[in-house]
């Protein structure tokens, strides 16, 4: 195991944080420790890029899971050149957390996953769409927008 | 839009327009100014056909022009999604008549694996096509062969020309 991984894992470890070692290592952070492990990890861990911010619709989870949402990053690390992600859940109208303080790049990417799953993240600076026109209704890649649901720019046009 | 193809009424001597409308034909075939509307992977496709490997300039469609008031031919090369619909319209309408338009891949030419929420359905949802460039991407023998398909319509159809009265 990397030493950067094991100083992780003693940090929070006491905090019960799941953690996987399956394609990456993978962490799933309550809610409330995710700022306080981004912190650790940007400061301490060097990881110093934010690769990737996704969400994952699960409509309908199992039982003892209820949060429909879940958030997906990914960092890199240059100096240890390892890459971890990091998951935590969201119910269906709960605001996410921003890490537009942290890394600059989470702006545009929060700003996407706001665009496909209608994710509204706290105290971002400008959430607006990014991708699709302001005049789209609804968020294209919930799992209950219709597969092939199609609202054109121009006026009258029939696209089946 | 309307007036596209219509033959205008030929005031005398129809000998000569003719053989002028020919005459006509095979200069604009052998002259295209291609515009491409370069959106996708395809471009890659219409890059290795226009570059001297294949060489569209055989066909006289070389010189690439990237105003579409200088062009003849809107290529419209890749996947066209609702967002940029309105702008390939706009840049239809923009060019000089006459004018006439490419479907370059699948994408173009019917939406191809695109079925969803963001992919227009094909160019000619918004735009008369005159010739359909099948494949994904089509290889650039395939592009040549609408080419020459195209070069064939133009040589045939009726041609407009300013001065001609109606
Ligand atoms: S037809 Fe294929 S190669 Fe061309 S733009 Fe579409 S997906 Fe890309």
């Amino acid at each position: 195991m990397e030493e950067v991984i094991k100083n992780i894992l003693e940090r929070f470890g006491n905090r019960e944080i799941k953690y996987k070692d399956k394609d990456m290592w993978t962490f799933y952070p309550d809610k409330e420790y995710f700022f306080d492990f981004v912190d650790y990890i940007k400061d301490y861990g060097e990881f110093d890029i934010l690769l990737d911010i996704t969400a994952v619709d699960y409509l309908e989870w199992t039982k003892e899971k209820k949060d429909r949402f879940e958030m997906v990053y990914h960092f890199l690390s240059l100096k240890y050149n390892i890459r971890i992600r990091v998951k935590y859940t969201l119910k269906k109208d709960e605001k996410g957390l921003t890490l537009t303080s942290y890394y600059k790049n989470a702006n545009w990417l929060e700003r996407e996953v706001y665009d496909m799953y209608g994710i509204v993240f706290e105290g971002h600076p400008d959430m607006r769409r990014i991708l699709m026109y302001d005049e789209f209704k609804g968020f294209p890649l919930r799992k209950d927008y219709p597969l092939k649901k199609r609202q054109p720019r121009i006026k009258g046009l029939n696209d089946d | 839009m309307e007036k596209r193809g219509a033959r205008v009424g030929v005031n005398g001597g129809n000998f000569f327009t003719t053989k002028f409308d020919s005459i006509l034909g095979w200069a604009r075939k052998y002259s295209m100014f291609v515009y491409p509307f370069v959106t996708a992977c395809c471009g890659m496709e219409y890059i290795a056909a226009a570059c001297s490997h294949f060489d569209i300039d055989r066909f006289g469609a070389g010189l690439t022009r990237f105003s579409p008031r200088q062009s003849d031919v809107l290529m419209v090369v890749g996947t066209v999604s609702h967002k940029l619909a309105p702008t390939l319209r706009k840049i239809y309408d923009q060019m000089a008549e006459p004018k006439w338009v490419v479907a370059f891949g699948t994408c173009a030419v019917s939406g191809g694996i695109y079925d969803n929420y963001s992919t227009l359905q094909g160019a000619d949802k918004i735009l008369p096509v005159d010739v359909y460039i099948p494949g994904c991407p089509p290889r650039p023998e395939t592009v040549f062969e609408g080419i020459m398909k195209l070069q064939e319509k133009i040589q045939s159809q009726p041609q407009e020309w300013r001065w001609k009265k109606s």
